[in-house]
């Protein structure tokens, strides 16, 4: 088969909304979505407070962080999968080889570029604005909700870094998920899966669904960020 | 009668083992407009931090309004004293998200007073500028603006017309009398111009070194101070 054959197939196939396919694609969304939010949820504020806070040991965690930043995801996976297998210490949930087990581990690759580009957004903010709010009447928690508006950007690539880092990943979600048809199998390992199997056309597509998916939320979450009255509501 | 906004006694602030601010006493009376002058590095910007209840005095009690201040105040009362710093710093938005922001702090309804103060300060072609884009005498304006929109009961201005080109200055004036004129809000004006204490202040103080060496109403200190670097300083002649 030549590589514009494939091409062309996957184009009709696309089209003609193979079912499998749109399978694979809901699960993917469904499952990055899922860990991105949580690592959102969980990187954001412990960026926030790290960025914000000064304590003995700081700088340590700080460049852990950022050495989290560059896991490899096999090794997350290795260690989601030690944990979760059934003599590990969380083998009672039963999570193996199941959608929870995959967002766990992206969670966790997703979480040190969450927080720790968070920080470094935060620490381009001018150190005196902080008291300034304060002066305005700001409580605590405003000081912190106006810096992160300040640091808005930063923030957007935080999660933007999240999400590149997991949708488009391999290692952990096939160790972890174990790529089952119709369960736990994702764009990414599909891709595998059918290139493997000579399966050209399919793997294609996936990979210009993969692209395209990838270019949908940046340029959604970029445009919001360019959204000229962002900041009008509360 | 109006009583004392601020009563400071033994106040004095020490950073890293050196103290910066050393005020034996001093009062700033309601509805006042007080004049804090003194060359650089002599701790003015340091008290009106401490008026603003942002950091605590290593020593010393400010009483506020009749209230002994604890550190860290309640939150309803530090919302009563705002500030215009040195170096101001306005949030990355438009020059109405600025305006906007301390009535947003406090849930405030906000449309009426911010269209109010673009107006009274020139701002309305600028109202949806962003205040990044601003010349340095909008940003000053509109750093003034913003601490007068939640209707302070006390306005601390640190240097507000420094570096400033004549128009905004005489705005920046015109808007501390008229603040003096209604009555409701007290103002502890820092600043390095002679002419501008003469201008606008009830009462001046000095500070040299941390130390309050001179502190009187306005005619006073200028026909008749008492410490001889007060009248080098009037006379224009302390070097900075
Ligand atoms: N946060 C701080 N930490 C250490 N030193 C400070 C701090 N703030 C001010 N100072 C020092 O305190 C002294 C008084 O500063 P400041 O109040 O800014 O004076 P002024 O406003 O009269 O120029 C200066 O020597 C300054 O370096
Ligand atoms: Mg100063």
């Amino acid at each position: 088969m030549t590589f514009w054959q494939s091409l062309i197939d996957a184009a009709r196939l696309l089209l003609t909304g193979y079912p499998e396919l749109w399978r694979v694609i809901g699960l993917t969304m469904q499952v990055t979505g899922s860990a991105l939010a949580i690592s959102a949820v969980v990187g954001i504020p412990v960026g926030a407070a790290i960025a914000l806070s000064r304590f003995p040991g700081r700088h340590l965690l700080v460049t852990v962080l950022y050495t989290g930043m560059g896991l490899p995801p096999v090794v997350v996976g290795l260690a989601v999968y030690l944990f979760l297998s059934r003599r590990g210490p969380l083998g009672g949930l039963d999570w193996l080889f199941t959608p929870p087990a995959m967002i766990v581990a992206q969670a966790i690759i997703a979480f040190p570029l969450v927080a720790g580009l968070t920080i470094a957004g935060l620490e381009g903010v001018d150190p005196d604005l902080r008291l300034q709010l304060r002066s305005l009447g700001a409580s605590q928690a405003q000081v912190v909700r106006a810096l992160l508006v300040e640091a808005r950007g930063g923030v957007l690539a935080a999660l933007l870094a999240g999400f590149g880092g997991i949708i488009s990943e391999v290692g952990a979600a096939m160790l972890v998920g174990g790529n089952i048809a119709g369960q736990t199998r994702v764009l990414s390992t599909a891709i595998v899966l059918e290139t493997r199997q000579g399966e050209f056309a399919l793997a294609v597509a996936m990979g210009g669904v993969l692209l395209g998916l990838a270019f949908g939320v940046n340029a959604l979450l970029l445009g919001l960020e360019r959204r000229p009255n962002w900041r009008t509501g509360r | 009668m109006k009583g004392a906004a601020y009563d400071l006694l033994g106040v004095t602030r020490v950073y890293d083992g050196r103290r910066v601010l050393s005020v034996r006493e001093l009062a700033v009376q309601e509805g006042e407009i007080l004049a804090v002058v003194g060359p650089n590095g002599s701790g003015k910007s340091t008290l009106l931090r401490l008026l603003n209840f942002l950091e605590p005095c290593s020593a010393g009690e400010i009483t506020y309004f009749g209230r002994r201040i604890e550190y860290p105040p309640p939150l309803d009362l530090r919302r009563e004293v705002t500030m215009v710093f040195q170096r101001p710093i306005l949030i990355n938005g438009t020059v109405r998200d600025n305006l906007a922001y301390p009535l947003r702090l406090r849930s405030l309804q906000n449309r009426d007073r911010v269209e109010g103060l673009l107006a009274q300060f020139g701002l309305e072609r600028l109202a949806s500028a962003s205040a990044r884009k601003l010349s340095v005498g909008e940003y000053q304006r509109v750093a003034l603006a913003r601490a007068l929109a939640a209707f302070p009961r006390v306005l601390l201005l640190d240097e507000p017309t420094a570096n400033l080109d004549p128009y905004s200055v005489a705005l920046i004036e015109g808007i501390v009398q008229s603040v003096r004129a209604a009555g409701r809000t007290t103002q502890v004006l820092v600043t390095h111009n002679v002419f501008q204490a003469k201008r606008l202040a009830d009462r001046v103080v000095m500070l040299l070194e941390g130390d309050v060496i001179e502190a009187g109403n306005t005619r006073h200190f200028f026909d008749d101070p008492r410490d001889p670097r007060t009248a080098a300083f009037v006379r224009g002649e302390m070097v900075y």
